[in-house]
């Protein structure tokens, strides 16, 4: 939104925005904690509102088309996209192209924990959003494995829905969020975090019913007698998001294999001229007021690019 | 109370096949399930290989069951409309012994009845296998070897089955078996009995505990625990072949597999455990996988994985045991199907129609058999213009639901229709949940599905049927 806003008051008239979801907002729609646009509003605002202020902005703005439930299924490297909705198969060819696609999150399956696979193993966000949109609790004793941000909101949260959370496993030597928020989720409600230490196993047939934990050293590797076991019917999993960038990928912007991110000079550029990345697809940001002002600053490159053509 | 023909008990790939079979015939036929939904139990962790009958042993079951049903599948894959890719298997060679045992797998193979066979060199190895390590100085190219998906051909055959008037019971186990006379056996289980003249026993890991029931005892199901590591589907052509290693005394080997739906997958390791319950992977598991694997492919890597599982393989002894048991008539077992069983299917099933027939079931061909069944739809399968076709004419494909996979909201409530009751049956069947980030966007919108199509509480949603419920409840 911040993007095609920038765009637009750098005097681009021919706008569309393309969003998978019913509503706009994004992430943001399920971060229902405040803490966002201290810096960029000078305000305290919870997810929701923080996105209002872009949508109202939006919706204000006749020259920006707004398609919603809209799935891009083909990007080309001449910038021709092809998109899914209900009803239509829609082919655009865009002069500037602005990637806002953000992050998915790294799942229990990618970092290898041994165990079984029963319910109740949910990637941080996705319980995030059975309890803030779904009004869903998805268990009442918790382990959370990393300390990121999601991780460590959501052992508040669910704290707060009467559940226990019994543990925040990390295994570095600190935390991966904020360190506000280990303060407010974490100290305020006695939630014990174990640094340098890592899960090892899930156990559970049908559910989760326990973890085995054990300590790590600096190499990451095992101490022995450091092993112990929590029983609890819920894991999360906060351990760091994962730009979205495969439709550049098929396009053919070169991709940073480490990272995901796209592998480019300058700010917010890629290896095909035209085709921007921003937020947290070009980068993962820690503070939504970061990614808003790297949008911006995409938007104006994008409509820069096509007053130079 | 109804008196069945034949009843079934277990609705795996064995189970399905032999339903699908004997629909053929003018029988009252019920398949029984103990799980939520077919497939759950062994079929569903399966490397989805057709196997082309190298490696079995001469004058085993194995053997000749796997040769007839490596060509029985193409033929029921075409009717049923499922999708088989013959992609060849190529085993890897290192050495010059290690070609000896090449050669004497050939020989053993043509024994059989395997086609097409040949040994290639490394110049062929270059240029049709560019990323296989260049420690490889041959291999043995068996061209009949395929790839399917193992629960869409469950899905598939019995939903073929059940539309030629089989009758199928989920969530029903049989707790015990009673004899009332010859060929009259009565079924119990937790919520009713069922009546049958005969019975045939494909029930993967239980089959000696059904058997028992019977009185016959002398087979035991031991598992053999086979972890699997599926890779990102960025990798699909990293290997144009199914890659094998030369064959160990009881396994074939960890494989690189290509499978039905583009994602690479490694594996299977081989560990005996008693538990028939135990489902887990294991950090020694990913060590050996990729261990074996770097060797054949240097390129992948640990970093690929984007999910895996654990199979457990019903092992009874070297071969299968399909057999009627003259000791109580009507009664066929059909245990210990392992690899090759997912290839042999098809063939187990025309062994045991007649097994049955040699034991008094009267086999009387129907006129209106259903042979061909409608293919699934799957948008991700679909070239562009096709899929523009089919947006015009039904909206509801161009409602995606999981983005990872492409899948729409209308193969969902299809799969649904079908059959599916649960988030794995829904994976399975559409494939929703199974790519890069595995549900971690769609599976709310799918509970959400899944409890309007069924009309359940959404509190009830499961994984894979009861016990495995996603949340516990609303919040208060």
């Amino acid at each position: 939104m911040a993007a095609a806003i920038a765009a637009y008051n750098t005097g681009i008239r021919d706008i569309l925005l393309i969003e998978r979801n019913n509503c706009l907002g994004g992430i943001l729609n399920q971060c229902v904690h405040t803490g966002f646009g201290l810096k960029y509003f000078n305000d305290i605002l919870t997810g929701p509102e923080y996105a209002e202020r872009f949508i109202d902005k939006l919706k204000a703005i006749p020259e920006i088309e707004i398609s919603l439930k809209s799935f891009v299924v083909n990007l080309a490297g001449d910038k021709v996209l092809k998109y899914l909705r209900f009803g239509k198969l829609e082919t655009v060819k865009a002069k500037s192209l602005i990637m806002a696609t953000g992050c998915r999150e790294r799942t229990r399956e990618m970092i290898n924990i041994a165990g079984s696979r029963p319910a109740g193993i949910f990637p941080a966000g996705l319980a995030q959003k059975l309890i803030n949109i779904e009004g869903l609790m998805p268990g009442k004793n918790v382990v959370v494995i990393g300390s990121g941000d999601i991780g460590l909101i959501m052992a508040r949260r669910f704290t707060l829905e009467g559940a226990q959370v019994k543990a925040v496993i990390e295994i570095m030597d600190r935390t991966k969020g904020l360190q506000r928020n280990v303060v407010q989720c974490l100290e305020d409600f006695n939630i014990p975090l174990y640094l340098r230490h890592k899960v090892k196993f899930i156990n559970g047939k049908d559910r989760v019913e326990s973890v085995d934990i054990t300590g790590v050293d600096r190499q990451l590797k095992e101490i022995p007698g450091t092993q112990f076991n929590i029983a609890c019917d819920t894991v999360l999993v906060s351990v760091g998001l994962i730009p979205e960038n495969e439709l550049i990928e098929m396009a053919g912007v070169e991709i940073d294999e480490r990272t995901n991110c796209p592998k480019s000079n300058k700010v917010n550029m890629t290896s095909i001229p035209g085709v921007f990345v921003c937020g947290n697809a070009y980068k993962v940001y820690d503070l939504v007021d970061w990614a808003t002002r790297d949008s911006e600053l995409a938007g104006k490159m994008a409509a820069d690019f096509i007053r130079v053509k | 109370m109804k008196m069945y023909d034949v009843i079934i008990i277990g609705g795996g790939v064995v189970g399905s096949a032999i339903a699908h079979e004997l629909s053929r015939y003018k029988l009252e036929i019920a398949l029984l399930e103990k799980e939520t939904e077919l497939a759950f139990g062994v079929s569903k962790s399966n490397s989805g290989i057709i196997h082309p009958g190298t490696q079995n042993p001469p004058g085993s079951l194995k053997g000749k069951l796997c040769v007839r049903g490596n060509r029985l599948t193409r033929k029921i894959a075409l009717e049923l409309g499922i999708d088989f890719k013959e992609v060849g298997e190529l085993i890897v060679a290192f050495s010059e012994s290690d070609m000896e045992h090449l050669k004497q797998i050939k020989s053993d193979a043509e024994k059989l009845g395997v086609r097409g066979l040949k040994i290639v060199n490394k110049a062929w190895l270059t240029k049709h296998e560019p990323n296989l390590s260049d420690k490889v100085v041959s291999a043995l190219y068996a061209p009949t070897a395929g790839i399917i998906s193992p629960y869409r051909f469950v899905y598939d055959l019995s939903e073929n089955a059940a539309n030629n008037g089989v009758k199928i019971f989920t969530d029903t186990e049989v707790k015990n078996i009673k004899t009332a006379g010859k060929n009259n056996f009565e079924l119990i289980t937790q919520n009713s009995v069922f009546k049958t003249s005969y019975v045939v026993n494909a029930a993967g890991l239980y089959a000696d505990e059904v058997s028992a029931m019977i009185g016959i005892d002398d087979f035991k199901i031991s598992p053999r625990k086979g972890e699997e590591y599926i890779l990102d589907k960025k990798l699909e052509h990293i290997s144009n072949h199914l890659i094998f290693p030369l064959p160990e005394e009881h396994t074939k080997g960890i494989l690189i597999i290509k499978t039905a739906d583009g994602n690479p997958m490694v594996g299977p390791t081989a560990k005996e455990q008693e538990d028939k319950e135990g489902h887990s992977t294991s950090d020694e598991g990913i060590e050996e996988v990729f261990s074996a694997v770097k060797k054949m492919m240097p390129k992948i890597d640990k970093k690929h994985v984007i999910t895996s599982f654990a199979g457990l393989r019903p092992i009874a002894g070297k071969d299968f045991i399909i057999r009627h048991e003259d000791k109580v008539p009507g009664f066929v077992n059909v245990a210990g199907i392992q690899s090759p069983g997912l290839t042999a299917a098809p063939a187990i099933a025309e062994m045991v129609a007649r097994i049955l027939k040699d034991n008094g079931l009267k086999l009387k061909k129907k006129p209106h058999f259903k042979k061909h069944r409608r293919k699934t739809t799957h948008l991700f399968a679909l070239p562009l213009k096709k899929l523009e076709k089919l947006i015009k004419i039904d909206p509801e494909y161009g409602d995606i639901v999981c983005r990872c996979e492409m899948v729409s909201v209308k193969e969902i409530r299809d799969a649904i229709k079908r059959g599916a009751k649960t988030l794995d049956g829904v994976k399975f069947r559409t494939r929703a949940q199974a790519g890069r980030c595995h549900g971690g966007f769609c599976t709310c919108r799918i509970m959400k599905i899944l409890s309007k199509e069924l009309n359940i509480d959404i509190t009830t949603v499961t994984k894979r049927g009861r016990g495995s419920e996603i949340v516990i409840g609303e919040l208060r």
